[in-house]
């Protein structure tokens, strides 16, 4: 990965702070794309990371959906796995493991009711081994919990507010972008308490078989992600950034080191790659390679200047 | 696991929609490659998923992957326009494949049908290399559809059946099934999931190594997008698989 040319962009500062993620640079892995790390683990040392998301954990074990759960779209992919996960109590063991990493671990929460939220997030954030949550509010793939949360400004508010009450750590909400207005629903979570946002989630979508005129995903719908959504994504954080001075965790659709600049700028105070690292498993290092060169060359000498950029 | 820029040395038609692509890779070792497959990275930033294709052959010497891939959508057929010199990434090899027997010298059955077949050859090349005998029985829809019998036939008995009868009996591989290699030691069998469940009933006492396939996201085991039910709970065919024991995986299950 190193190489001569490396020293030249030495200085360029890549490290960012937001509340319980204190990362080495601006880079992590979006929430269900990367497990609990241990596949990509054996492609590379998981310490290159800023930080890494884990799948969403479910009081209980959960079997998501029947198949089929994926299919290609345009520049893009749906996937309706339907918060497949082994429950709190194997998943803690799967959290502790990534002790023997050098990054900050974001742990993703799913629930069915504002009561699972809770027990869910009580039991999380007294891991050592987690420091800060995300809950999304958003998953368009189940039929309880998931977006239900997600769509109105007050139950965003209140379960915001319940679910800080009990946190020992930050609590970033994952917002939907399947709402009329998300600055409506960022509002009413910074307003709960939230230390932070996560945004985007999917889009919903759906594709048709040709041949059966069914949809392919047995789900029906799916979330819609990939470089299709980045346009949307960057419009979002955008906006819900100008209305709100909570850090942002921004994603959606990003895969090269100028995805990164342009999620940096809209708002976002570090860029979650997630579908990309399907097109290309090493996309990480890769990007976290070439950043210190694209920051220099865009005039920044650290990450940090180059966040909300587009605001200034 | 790895991922490499390979070259294509060579991607030519077999068989109708059938295509053989060789590729340079390196550091592949020969014992890991039996049964399991690569995602191949389409060389045009507009597919964003890769393309699981089982290995076929493998040269350990010249480095040389052979894969066998079925035009089955956009991308395959996207593919299969690819020029020799055209550069691909590619991971793997992936998944766990097909376990060589540990003791003694078996009767072993391949068993494949149409795009099922590529996987069992390398196997059973290393079948035959460990002294065991190999009885290759192989299903096909047609005649333009056969591919790759002669090959089987250089490592023992070759049964052909298509479903029209153009080539070799008509019908399906089941009808082979007699007395004779229903005594056999072990089956091995890549297929259609019908042709898979027969032969789990047919073979119901017989050790059995299925290989399944299904629609897939990461190809690594990251993103579970490609379960299938198992007496033992939710396992993911390209991490878990795509080789599972017969009578393991719950068909209609998930």
């Amino acid at each position: 990965m190193q190489n001569p040319a490396d020293h030249k962009y030495s200085a360029i500062d890549l490290s960012v702070d937001l509340p319980g993620l204190k990362m080495k640079n601006p880079i992590l892995t979006a929430s269900g794309t990367f497990g609990f790390g241990e596949d990509y683990a054996k492609l590379y040392d998981l310490s290159i990371l800023g930080s890494m998301t884990t799948k969403a954990v479910s009081i209980e074990p959960r079997r998501g959906n029947p198949m089929p759960r994926i299919a290609e779209t345009p520049a893009g992919m749906l996937n309706a796995i339907g918060l497949q996960n082994p429950g709190f109590e194997a998943a803690q063991h799967k959290i502790n493991a990534l002790r023997a990493y050098d990054l900050p671990i974001l742990v993703n929460v799913a629930g069915h009711s504002f009561e699972e939220y809770i027990e869910v997030t009580k039991a999380l954030s007294d891991l050592e081994s987690v420091d800060a949550l995300e809950i999304n509010i958003s998953c368009p793939n189940v039929r309880e919990g998931g977006i239900t949360f997600g769509t109105s400004a007050q139950m965003v508010e209140e379960l915001t507010a319940k679910i800080k009450k009990v946190s020992k750590k930050p609590i970033y909400m994952k917002l939907s972008p399947n709402v009329t207005d998300i600055v409506e629903l960022a509002k009413a979570a910074e307003a709960g308490g939230a230390d932070g946002l996560s945004l985007i989630n999917t889009l919903l979508g759906m594709r048709l078989n040709l041949q059966t005129g069914k949809p392919i995903l047995a789900n029906g719908t799916g979330g819609l992600s990939g470089p299709a959504i980045k346009p949307v994504a960057i419009r979002m954080i955008y906006q819900v950034a100008k209305a709100v001075s909570l850090p942002i965790i921004g994603m959606g659709g990003a895969s090269t080191v100028e995805d990164v600049l342009e999620f940096l700028y809209a708002g976002a105070s570090c860029v979650a790659i997630g579908t990309a690292n399907f097109t290309n498993p090493m996309v990480c290092p890769e990007i976290i390679q070439k950043l210190p060169e694209a920051l220099a060359k865009h005039g920044f000498q650290s990450a940090r200047e180059a966040i909300r950029f587009s605001h200034r | 696991m790895k991922e490499q820029v390979c070259q294509i040395l060579r991607n030519e038609k077999i068989a109708e929609d059938v295509f053989l692509l060789d590729l340079q890779v390196k550091d592949y070792e020969a014992a890991e490659v039996l049964g399991k497959f690569v995602e191949i990275k389409l060389p045009d930033g507009a597919y964003v998923l890769r393309r699981p294709i089982s290995i076929h052959d493998f040269n350990e010497k010249t480095q040389v992957l052979t894969l066998i891939y079925k035009i089955l959508g956009a991308g395959t057929d996207f593919l299969a326009k690819q020029m020799a010199g055209t550069k691909i990434a590619v991971l793997g090899p992936l998944g766990h494949g097909f376990p060589l027997p540990t003791a003694g010298k078996k009767h072993c059955l391949l068993i494949g049908g149409g795009v099922g077949v590529p996987p069992l050859y390398a196997l059973g090349k290393a079948l035959v290399a460990q002294g065991h005998q190999v009885t290759t029985i192989l299903g096909f829809r047609d005649a333009a559809s056969v591919f790759k019998a002669e090959a089987f036939a250089e490592l023992g008995a070759v049964h052909l059946a298509t479903e029209d009868g153009s080539v070799g009996i008509k019908g399906f591989v089941t009808s082979f099934l007699n007395e004779e290699l229903k005594a056999a030691d072990v089956y091995y069998s890549c297929g259609p999931i019908p042709m898979l469940k027969a032969l789990e009933a047919n073979l119901p006492d017989m050790e059995g190594w299925l290989s399944f396939e299904a629609r897939m996201a990461c190809g690594l085991g990251a993103c579970y997008g490609c379960v299938v039910e198992t007496q033992t709970g939710l396992q993911r065919v390209c991490a878990d698989g795509p080789v599972f024991a017969a009578g393991e995986v719950v068909y209609g299950g998930i």
